[in-house]
């Protein structure tokens, strides 16, 4: 049973995989936003820099995190909306008719994710490398940084999974995106949160992608700061986030008469 | 007898103003993503107004301006929206077979996308004030940055149209998103030019069209009545408008029109 659902999911990630380098474009968006976001926000914001208080070596480092983070949600995202495509198209139900086990269905587009994640954390670092990116830290704390960043892009395609498996369409993108793209915003992104004031100081504070984003920025100054803390709010998320996929891939595999339905007044119909 | 140009506009567009309302997956994201950038963009960098030189102390009101800009830009998606899917749908082949011009055709969605960018640029200024934004131009200066916007909503709108004409698909349209998107965090959209420390980036923001549209739309807000930020901005929003509808119609009168 354990070698046919190796077998299925790493069939996904490969079909995937080679429809991707087929048709390379949808590949870009979510390496070409973040790398966009970094461009404007080092060069347009770097005087923020010399405002007091600001603390951190160097603000194209400071964006640097935002932007690694970034790249690995959206890919994240975009490869969950490859199992919206494959549900809305019919795939996905030819395929739960060939695993024994479903969530091999999810394992699959997971190593299709970290695939994607790999190639979008080389190019994100190259490009800021070779825009002059300084990196402080060592390479614990630079793997300690990648690994996060990992942890993140699986939380992210877990949670679009889960997404996408409930509602099998791919107008569920937009329901996949928005959350991350408001996730990332109301953290630390121009300034550190000592920084921020109003109600965005609050929300950053009950934000866990906070903690990640100071760990990330810590671990690359070579100034570890909550790095557990960190660690524990990504593992955690992937692990709410597989039993939200898990729940998302039991209603698919049930079809769509299983969705709970309620009449008039809150009752369930009466089947006839 | 044909109608005349007024009543297949008037037809047209108010099919198009009844599309456009009875569309709320497409209206609701036009208003809450520019107000949700307001929000963070004006609260996380809200330090930049101490930067020595700054324009104002409130960067809510200095990021207004751009937001009134991406508010607009959404028309851009949405008439191409709507026109790429009257092509793709076979809605304008069946038009063909009455006597319409090409013009009625790409003038009648900007109804649509017009009343709506005002809308929202109303409900952008509103949120603002409330949020402590001023006007440094006046009431008089509030009525003109509605037209400014106006202007610009139909510019957007109109390459949209283009964008639909040229591709004749409604999904190809959406890659106008992203590049709206990048050519506008390309711009003076979060710092004035003069204060941008990177030379790299002040080149690009010169050269990006997108920051002298910001700039007119702010210069209402923060300067008063800035008659080179206003002009410039105008100006570029009103070529941008005739030659995109030119093209747009020359090109529908080649292909699908005459097919």
């Amino acid at each position: 049973m354990f070698a046919r659902s190796a077998s299925i999911a790493l069939g996904i990630a490969r079909r995937s995989t080679r429809k991707l380098l087929k048709n390379p474009l949808p590949g870009l968006p979510p390496m070409l936003i973040p790398l966009f976001m970094f461009a404007a926000f080092t060069g347009a914001l770097s005087a923020l820099s010399d405002t007091g208080g600001f603390g951190y070596y160097d603000y194209t480092a400071f964006q640097f995190v935002f932007v690694l983070y970034m790249a690995s949600m959206f890919v994240g995202a975009f490869s969950a909306f490859e199992i919206a495509a494959d549900y809305e198209g019919g795939m996905g139900n030819r395929l739960m008719l060939a695993a024994p086990q479903r969530l091999a269905i999810v394992v699959g587009y997971l190593i299709f994710a970290i695939a994607r994640f790999t190639v979008a954390a080389v190019v994100v670092w190259a490009i800021a490398l070779a825009a002059g990116l300084s990196v402080r830290g060592g390479p614990v704390e630079i793997a300690g940084l990648i690994l996060l960043a990992l942890l993140l892009n699986l939380a992210t395609t877990l949670y679009g999974a889960g997404v996408a498996l409930r509602l099998q369409s791919i107008a569920a993108g937009t329901l996949i995106l928005l959350p991350l793209f408001m996730a990332l915003f109301l953290s630390p992104v121009f300034v550190p949160r000592e920084q921020l004031s109003g109600w965005l100081e609050v929300v950053a504070g009950l934000n866990p992608l906070t903690a990640l984003m100071e760990a990330g920025r810590g671990l690359l100054a070579d100034d570890p700061v909550s790095v557990g803390l960190a660690f524990a709010l990504a593992g955690g998320l992937v692990l709410a986030f597989t039993a939200w996929a898990a729940r998302g891939m039991r209603r698919a595999a049930a079809g769509p008469d299983a969705a709970p339905r309620r009449g008039p007044k809150g009752r369930r119909p009466q089947r006839a | 007898m044909s109608p005349s140009l007024g009543v297949q506009v008037g037809r047209l567009a108010r099919r198009s103003i009844t599309r456009t309302l009875r569309q709320p997956t497409i209206i609701v994201p036009n208003f809450v993503f520019p107000l949700f950038m307001l929000a963070v963009v004006s609260a996380g960098g809200d330090q930049v107004t101490d930067v020595k030189g700054f324009p104002t102390d409130s960067y809510i009101t200095f990021v207004l301006g751009a937001t009134l800009v991406q508010g607009s830009a959404g028309a851009a998606t949405m008439a191409g929206n709507a026109l790429g899917s009257d092509i793709s749908t076979g809605f304008l082949s069946r038009l063909t077979l009455t006597p319409i011009r090409a013009s009625t055709v790409v003038i009648a969605p900007l109804a649509g996308v017009a009343l709506l960018g005002v809308a929202q640029a109303v409900v952008f200024l509103l949120v603002g004030l409330a949020a402590g934004v001023s006007v440094e131009a006046g009431v008089a200066g509030a009525l003109a940055l509605l037209a400014v916007v106006l202007l610009m909503v139909l510019a957007f709108g109109a390459i949209g149209l283009l964008a639909a004409v040229l591709t004749g698909s409604a999904e190809q349209v959406q890659a106008l998103v992203a590049l709206v998107l990048a050519l506008l965090f390309m711009s003076s959209m979060l710092m004035p030019r003069n204060l941008i420390e990177q030379d790299w980036f002040r080149t690009i923001a010169t050269y990006n069209p997108m920051s002298y549209l910001v700039e007119a739309t702010r210069s209402l807000l923060i300067t008063g009545w800035d008659v080179e930020a206003l002009a410039v901005g105008c100006g570029l929003a009103a070529a941008a408008m005739i030659l995109a509808l030119a093209a747009a119609v020359a090109s529908l009168n080649r292909s699908i029109l005459k097919a």
